[in-house]
């Protein structure tokens, strides 16, 4: 038996997301475990450019929209000005892993202490489907109508790989949002990484697995099953660095 | 016991694909929005499980253990 209410992070109203898109998803979980945790009034959302910027029109709190891929450079001050606050930011993966590499980069290994909530959808879903960095080899997107091919565009970014070898982050996992298995998983994840953002202990970062079925051609059902397929087996979910657990 | 909201659902089928009763199904009608919504089409055999407003993007289903 379990009780579940909308959570009061959120206005009353539907959000800007396409049906079926697992981003409107990722913005409940971060609602429902901001409000668990009793931060609703004193959390800050960071949001930059792309689809995943839609969500401050359902979100109750503060706000702040920062430049293309500069969410984190943005993050950084807040946080350090208002250290009391619950700073994030939301991402996606044309914003993060491509114009915002740089400053991602940057933040992490400067161990800011906020929490980095990436939302990887394999496309540029606002600007109409055209191939991103994390676009899988042999996927179909308006600038690759062949399927990605590695030998003109390279391989798939892997953040979380690349986030678990620098030095600072203390909290880096990868979930995906398309089974309610990994759903609960990663309401644990993003539940652990404020605690640790609270307690003061430096970067976190958490990569959600999403679909777009506008941008992907399917289904909303039909993608869940193709994120089976291809998405997990490359881009594996996991907690690929846990600092706490390790000392 | 579970509320569909029909002003929020975009008629994803998120619910009706996880629902492990299976007592979810696509309506008939559609919603202001014009999109079809699930109903519930056995209440009684409905165990509040909870997965059909875990799995919903847009927070649409509450879930409560009182009977309506």
């Amino acid at each position: 038996m379990a009780e579940y209410k909308r959570p009061q992070s959120l206005k009353p109203m539907a959000t800007p997301y396409c049906p079926g898109c697992l981003h409107a998803l990722a913005t409940r979980l971060v609602a429902d475990v901001i409000d668990e945790l009793q931060q609703s009034q004193n959390a800050i959302n960071v949001v930059s450019v792309g689809c995943s910027a839609l969500n401050l029109y359902t979100w109750k709190g503060d706000v702040i929209g920062a430049a293309h891929g500069r969410a984190p450079a943005v993050a950084t001050g807040i946080k350090r000005c208002l250290p009391d606050r619950l700073v994030f930011t939301y991402q996606g993966d044309g914003d993060l892993a491509a114009i915002g590499l740089a400053e991602i980069m940057s933040a992490a290994n400067r161990g800011e202490n906020f929490t980095v909530i990436f939302a990887n959808n394999q496309t540029y879903g606002m600007t109409g489907g055209q191939m991103a960095p994390t676009t899988l080899i042999g996927q179909k997107s308006t600038t690759t109508p062949f399927g990605r091919d590695p030998m003109t565009t390279g391989y798939p970014l892997k953040m979380c790989e690349l986030m678990a070898v620098l030095e600072a982050p203390v909290f880096v996992a990868r979930y995906a949002l398309n089974s309610p298995k990994g759903v609960m998983d990663a309401k644990k994840g993003i539940r652990k990484a404020f605690e640790l953002q609270m307690a003061g202990k430096g970067f976190t970062f958490i990569e959600l697995l999403t679909n777009c079925p506008t941008n992907w051609g399917m289904g909303p059902i039909d993608t869940l099953e193709y994120m089976n397929t291809n998405t997990i087996p490359y881009f594996k979910p996991g907690i690929y660095k846990d600092k706490e657990s390790e000392a | 016991m579970i509320t569909i909201n029909s002003l929020m659902c975009k008629g994803c089928g998120y619910c009706i694909r996880f629902c492990p009763k299976h007592i979810l199904e696509m309506g008939k009608e559609r919603s202001a929005k014009g999109f079809f919504y699930p109903v519930n089409i056995d209440k009684d055999a409905c165990t509040s499980c909870g997965i059909c407003a875990l799995m919903c993007p847009e927070a649409a289903i509450e879930v409560s253990d009182k009977e309506a």
